[in-house]
C-alpha cells in the first residue's frame, strides 16, 4: 500500500498564481522519501494541501488509502507533520505542548501523558518537560516539535526542512533521531535544501519545478545518471602549472590543491597513473561536492529552459 | 475518534491561559467596575435619586455586569483565536482530526466561562455597595450564559477576518463599547428624546442589558420574550458563519 499516492493536484491561489499544475505523486509504505525544489517550486504548497493547511483547487490526496477529503479522520490520524517554522505556543511548557497535541487527536488522558512521556524521552526532552519552550534553544524547539508530531504514533511524517539553520552537531544528531524513525517503520517524506542530507537518507525521490514533478526516481538510478565525478586532491608538493592529462578536466585551487573532474568511463586508475608518471605525489583525494547537487542543478537547469 | 477529549483539551488550554494571565484578565474589571460603582453609584447616583422605581445604584449594577460580560465573552475569543493565528499554532488543531464545530465549541466556550466568571466578580463587588433582592435568577442566569455566547461568537468571527492586532480592537473600542454605553447601562431610554428612544432599540446591547436587569431586579425598557428571540437569533446567524467561514478556510487556509 502506498503511505501517500497524490493525482493530479492543481493550486491556483487568489491572486492567480498557479503553484501547483497538476502533479502526480506515490509514496510507499516505510520509504524514507526526498521532495526536493527551489524557493516557490511548489513543495510548501503539496504540503500544505497534505496536512489541510491550504485548499486545493483539484485532484486527490490520499494518506495509506484513506481520502483526505472523504475520510478526512483516518487520513489525518495516519499523518504527522513537522513544519519549517516554530508553530508552537511558546508560553507554553514543553509537555503540555504535546500532550494538548494527543489531546486534538483523541487520545484520552492517561493514554497521552504516556505517549508524551515515550516521545519526549525519545527526542532526549524528558528533562526539560517542565520547561518554558521559548526559554529552549533552537535544535530542542525542533525536536519539541518532532515529538508533537510524533505523539499520536503516525504511520507517515512529513518533516519540512527539520534541519535548516541548525548547527552541524544537531544536523547529525537530527539525522540520526530521523534514521531511527524509519527503521521503526514510519514512512519519512523529507524536505530539505541540503541535497547532502537527502543524498545519504533518502532512498526514493521527486524534485519538483513550477509546480511540476520535474523527476521521480529512486536516489541510485538518479545518481548512476551522472557521467562525471568532481574530486579534490591534496598534493604533497607545490604545484607551478596545472597537469595535462588527456579526457580529465583539471583546475588548480591552490598550490597544493588539484579540483579533478573525472569522467565515470574512465576512472580514477589512468588519473593516478599519470600523476606519478609526472611526480606529483598525492596525499588524500575526497569528493567535492555532493552528487545530487549536480544532478539537481541539471533538472532544474533543463526545466527553466523548458519554461521559456 | 470521541470528539470530547479534542473539546475538553481546547476548553481546558483556554481556561489555563486566562486564569494564567489574571493580573490582565480577572483584575482589571474588579478594579474598574468597583470605581463605576463609587463613583456613579454612590457619588452621583445620590443626587440622582430613584429610576424606574430602583435606586440608582440598584438600577446599574446589573447593566454593569452584563457590561463586563459582554466585553470579556469577546475579549477572551478574539485574543486567544488570533494570538493562536498569529503564532501559527492555529496549524496544531488544522492537521489534527478536530472537527470545526468542536473548534468553533471549544474557543466559544472558553470566551463564555471568562465572560460569565468575570460577571459574578463584578456581582460580588456590587454586593460591597448595595443589596439586591433578585427578581427571577432563571431570567438573569439565561440572559447572561446567552449574552456570553453572542459576544464570544462575534469575538471569533472578528479573530478569524482579523489580519492584524489592530483589527481585533477595531471593534470593541469602536463598536461594543459605545453600543454597550448606549445600551441603557447607566439610564433608562424612557430618559431620551423620542428619536434617540427610536434609535436606541434597533441596539441589541439594550435588551439584552435590559433582560439582565429584569431578572435582577425586576424592571426593565423591552419585551423580555422579543430579547431572548433577539438574542438566540444572534447566536444563530454568528454560529453558523463562524462554521461557515472555518469550513472555507477563511482568514486560516490559503
Amino acid at each position: 500500500m502506498n503511505a501517500l499516492s497524490i493525482r493530479n493536484l492543481r493550486k491556483t491561489y487568489n491572486n492567480g498564481f498557479e503553484a501547483l499544475k497538476g502533479i502526480n505523486l506515490d509514496v510507499e509504505q516505510g520509504d524514507f522519501f526526498a521532495l526536493l525544489g527551489p524557493n516557490g517550486a511548489g513543495k510548501s504548497t503539496a504540503i500544505g494541501i497534505i496536512s489541510s493547511l491550504v485548499n486545493s483547487t483539484s485532484g486527490s490526496v490520499s494518506i495509506f488509502g484513506h481520502d483526505l477529503q472523504l475520510d478526512r479522520d483516518k487520513a489525518k490520524s495516519c499523518l504527522g507533520v513537522v513544519p519549517q517554522e516554530i508553530n508552537f505556543n511558546q508560553f507554553d511548557t514543553v509537555k503540555t505542548i504535546v500532550f494538548n497535541q494527543a489531546g486534538y487527536y483523541g487520545i484520552p488522558r492517561k493514554r497521552a501523558l504516556e505517549r508524551t512521556e515515550v516521545v519526549l524521552k525519545q527526542m532526549d526532552l524528558w528533562d526539560k518537560r517542565d520547561t518554558v519552550s521559548r526559554r529552549l534553544s533552537g535544535g530542542m524547539k525542533r525536536r519539541v516539535m518532532i515529538a508533537r508530531a510524533m505523539v499520536h504514533e503516525p504511520k507517515l511524517l512529513i518533516l519540512d526542512e527539520p534541519t535548516a539553520g541548525v548547527d552541524i552537531e544537531i544536523r547529525r544528531s537530527m539525522w540520526k533521531m530521523m534514521q531511527a524513525l524509519n527503521d521503526s517503520g514510519t514512512t519519512i517524506i523529507l524536505t530539505t535544501h541540503y541535497l547532502e542530507e537527502a543524498e545519504s537518507l533518502c532512498r526514493n525521490i521527486a524534485i519538483i519545478d513550477q509546480g511540476h514533478i520535474v523527476e521521480h526516481s529512486d536516489m541510485s538510478s538518479l545518481l548512476a545518471r551522472l557521467h562525471v565525478d568532481h574530486f579534490v586532491l591534496d598534493l604533497a608538493e607545490s604545484l607551478q602549472n596545472i597537469p595535462s592529462i588527456p579526457g580529465y578536466k583539471i583546475e588548480l585551487v591552490s598550490d597544493k590543491v588539484l579540483n579533478v573532474i573525472v569522467p565515470k568511463e574512465i576512472g580514477l586508475n589512468a588519473l593516478f597513473n599519470e600523476l606519478s608518471q609526472l611526480n606529483i605525489r598525492v596525499l588524500s583525494l575526497k569528493n567535492k561536492s555532493n552528487r545530487l547537487e549536480q544532478l539537481f542543478m541539471d533538472l532544474i537547469g533543463s526545466s527553466s529552459e523548458g519554461a521559456v | 475518534m470521541n470528539v470530547l477529549i479534542p473539546l475538553r483539551t481546547i476548553i481546558v488550554k483556554e481556561i489555563v491561559r486566562f486564569v494564567r494571565i489574571w493580573p490582565q484578565t480577572l483584575l482589571p474589571p474588579a478594579i474598574t467596575t468597583a470605581l463605576y460603582f463609587l463613583i456613579f453609584g454612590e457619588l452621583i447616583g445620590s443626587r440622582i435619586g430613584m429610576v424606574d422605581g430602583a435606586s440608582y445604584m440598584n438600577y446599574i449594577v446589573p447593566g454593569v455586569v452584563i457590561m463586563s460580560v459582554i466585553s470579556h465573552s469577546y475579549a477572551n475569543v478574539v485574543s486567544s483565536f488570533y494570538s493562536t493565528k498569529f503564532q501559527r499554532n492555529i496549524e496544531e488543531l488544522l492537521v489534527a482530526p478536530v472537527p470545526n464545530w468542536v473548534i468553533l465549541f471549544g474557543y466559544v466556550t472558553g470566551g463564555v466561562i471568562r465572560g460569565l466568571l468575570v460577571g459574578s466578580v463584578v456581582a460580588l463587588i456590587s454586593l460591597l455597595f448595595t443589596d439586591i433582592q433578585v427578581n427571577n435568577i432563571a431570567i438573569a442566569l439565561s440572559i447572561a450564559f446567552l449574552t456570553s455566547i453572542v459576544f464570544a461568537l462575534a469575538g471569533f468571527i472578528n479573530a478569524i477576518l482579523a489580519e492584524s492586532f489592530d483589527d481585533i480592537s477595531i471593534i470593541p473600542n469602536f463598536v461594543l463599547t459605545p453600543l454597550s454605553y448606549l445600551g441603557g447601562v447607566f439610564f433608562s431610554v424612557d430618559m431620551l428624546t423620542n428619536i434617540w428612544q427610536t434609535l436606541s432599540k434597533g441596539n441589541p446591547i439594550l435588551y439584552m442589558v435590559n433582560t439582565f436587569r429584569y431578572g435582577l431586579i425586576g424592571v426593565s425598557d423591552v419585551n423580555i420574550e422579543l430579547a431572548y428571540l433577539i438574542t438566540s437569533g444572534f447566536i444563530v446567524i454568528l454560529a453558523s458563519s463562524s462554521l461557515f467561514m472555518l469550513h472555507k478556510g477563511v482568514g486560516i487556509k490559503n
